[in-house]
């Protein structure tokens, strides 16, 4: 009896270490990001690193300043949450709460195959037709840019942003709706005063989930953003967000070398960008977890 | 009463003068007219409201069908027996895909098998055996911020761990791990999934005959929650298949001359040699067929597998 006792607390402890390999795992990147950082700073402060204005990493000498390419990364991100905040919750508002029963049934897992398109792809399409379409019919010097950049992130962060705040809408209690309708609201007025409130927390852990999403996604700006390492004074300019210049340069710079430590510098920017985005995103959905009708 | 000194009491009195005059004009026919007119205007606002929130989920939906159209009204023609078994010709100007076939299924099913095991264990304890506290939330949050990683820090992830510091070169093993840190987060959700669609009457009924928990656990739960984690399964390795950043320095190569021969050679995938072929290559616009291809087939891949575990998952709700 004492055996069977012993024996189920070893497996118990077991689980629980395979379980916290998760956390290994994002302890170790973050080790690993930092060691392989950290030594740019050798060469250039922190306030020179992220502010400075200038990217020339293989010109001699050589210039680590990122700023170009931080806010080349928030504006596409800023750009295509334009794009994918409303259409992303009105998607999922008429999901939840207008398409009948079996339309819902149709159309979700044609969401979850829009999730799973692969970068690559979104990328490539944007190259060989939003591209060419957008320099034709807007006469611009290159269709490779911010604004093509962000229509194709806004599509890959649409479903995530849907999916999530579907999945809120559609647990907010009945009897909320119910009670309204039984006072006399219309079914609009219902969703805007009674259901989308009720669903806040979980909408915007959906939008932050999917900026997030946007600002680490890396083929799409590696094809489309156009690669220019410059502060943009226009939506149609080319840019070159941050995981676009790691995933570009990173072939080409010599081992250990500044560049490659300036890069890995870089994946320490975008890492911690997440990670605030993933921390408030979890700060929110815990807060305001929706427990029963008692949280409105 | 000066209505000039306080306005919000003029407007009541206001108000009601008006009301007065109405009740003296028989004004039960017009407030009813009122009332219609308020009532019809909402009901407009609801029909245009709803009209815009049909008109996003079409966009949706459009989108989606505007790139799969695209792709297979340029890619079919590209397609045959000769693209999908041969390797790559002429610097991968002409011939097939064969190798990148054989490399993104040797990855991702590399990734699968690292990812699995140690994503249902993951599971299995977050289900079964942790109690809410703050080891349960510290997990919890470990997971989703992996989930939340970029795939270009997983790259780089992998070639400073796995590549230099584990010595393991560019290589199959290298990609296949650095992709199944990726993916666990989307196996261990599934798995969560599956493990909570199991009546906790199964597990009262194993425990009351007197199984310890992981007999219980083992026996009972494992087997009826294992198609459920099957889905993930799936889902786990049509995500990795289709990943391009995380693999760029850790397994992908521009070409290899033979297929490997281990899982510490260099390979090369789907996703890469797309990106390959439309950006770097020497003659961009002429390989465009083979662009259009290599999309195409890695496209039905991934749908296929999304459509699978779609219907499969569907089929099992139904079950318990």
């Amino acid at each position: 009896m004492k055996t069977r006792q012993t024996r189920d607390k070893f497996i118990r402890l077991g689980f629980l270490v395979m379980a916290s390999i998760s956390i290994l795992v994002l302890f170790m990147i973050l080790v690993f990001l930092f060691a392989e950082g950290v030594p740019i700073l050798k060469k250039v402060s922190i306030w020179g690193f992220v502010f400075g204005q200038e990217w020339y990493p293989t010109s001699s000498p050589p210039d680590f300043g990122i700023f170009p390419l931080l806010v080349a990364s928030l504006a596409v991100t800023f750009l295509s949450a334009l794009m994918a905040i409303p259409l992303g919750v009105m998607t999922a508002i008429y999901l939840a709460e207008i398409a009948s029963a079996r339309f819902r049934e149709m159309v979700k897992p044609l969401v979850e195959l829009l999730a799973a398109l692969p970068s690559v792809v979104i990328g490539f399409f944007g190259m060989v037709v939003v591209a060419p379409f957008l320099q034709d019919t807007l006469d611009l010097a290159t269709g490779l840019n911010l604004f093509n950049a962000s229509l194709m992130l806004a599509f890959m962060s649409v479903p995530t942003i849907c999916s999530i705040s579907e999945d809120a809408i559609y647990s907010v209690p009945r009897e909320l709706k119910e009670a309204s309708l039984a006072l006399g609201a219309t079914h609009w007025e219902t969703i805007r005063r009674v259901m989308i409130p009720a669903s806040l927390s979980g909408i915007s852990t959906a939008v932050i989930l999917g900026m997030s999403r946007a600002i680490g996604e890396t083929m799409v700006v590696l094809m489309v953003a156009g690669g220019a390492a410059m502060i943009p004074t226009s939506i149609f300019k080319p840019v070159r967000p941050m995981p676009a210049s790691i995933a570009a340069e990173m072939a080409e710079a010599p081992f250990r070398g500044d560049h490659y430590h300036a890069l890995f510098a870089i994946g320490v920017v975008l890492f911690l960008f997440t990670l605030c985005f993933n921390l408030v995103a979890d700060h929110i959905a815990q807060k305001h977890k929706q427990v029963g009708a008692a949280t409105l | 009463m000066d209505a000039h000194s306080d306005s919000a009491r003029g407007d009541l009195s206001r108000k009601r003068g008006k009301v007065r005059s109405q009740e003296k004009l028989g004004g039960n026919a017009l407030a009813a007219s009122q009332t219609k007119s308020l009532a019809r205007t909402r009901r407009l606002m609801q029909t245009g409201f709803f009209s815009l929130f049909r008109v996003a989920a079409l966009i949706n939906g459009l989108a989606l069908l505007i790139v799969v159209a695209f792709l297979l009204l340029n890619g079919w023609r590209a397609i045959n027996w000769t693209f999908l078994s041969q390797a790559p010709l002429d610097s991968m100007t002409r011939g097939g895909i064969f190798p990148c076939i054989v490399g993104t299924f040797f990855l991702s099913f590399g990734a699968m098998l690292v990812a699995f095991p140690w994503g249902v264990a993951s599971a299995i304890y977050l289900h079964e055996y942790a109690q809410p506290g703050p080891t349960l939330r510290v997990i919890r949050l470990g997971i989703n911020n992996l989930a939340g990683v970029p795939s270009v820090v997983f790259g780089l992830f992998g070639l400073a761990f796995f590549v230099i510091w584990c010595n393991l070169k560019v290589s199959v093993l290298s990609g296949a791990l650095t992709l199944g840190a990726l993916i666990l987060p989307v196996i261990i959700g599934t798995a969560e999934e599956a493990l909570r669609a199991v009546p906790a009457t199964y597990r009262e009924a194993s425990l009351a005959l007197g199984a310890t928990k992981w007999q219980t656990i083992y026996r009972v739960v494992l087997p009826a929650a294992f198609p459920g984690m099957l889905t993930g399964c799936i889902l786990g390795v049509s995500r990795a298949a289709g990943e391009t950043a995380a693999i760029m320095f850790t397994a992908a190569v521009f070409f290899t001359r033979q297929l490997p021969s281990s899982i510490f050679d260099p390979v090369m995938a789907l996703p890469y040699h797309i990106y390959v072929l439309a950006t770097a290559g020497t003659q961009i616009e002429l390989t465009r067929p083979l662009q259009y291809g290599t999309a195409l087939v890695l496209i039905a891949l991934v749908f296929s597998m999304n459509l699978i575990a779609i219907f499969y998952r569907a089929r099992l709700q139904r079950r318990f």
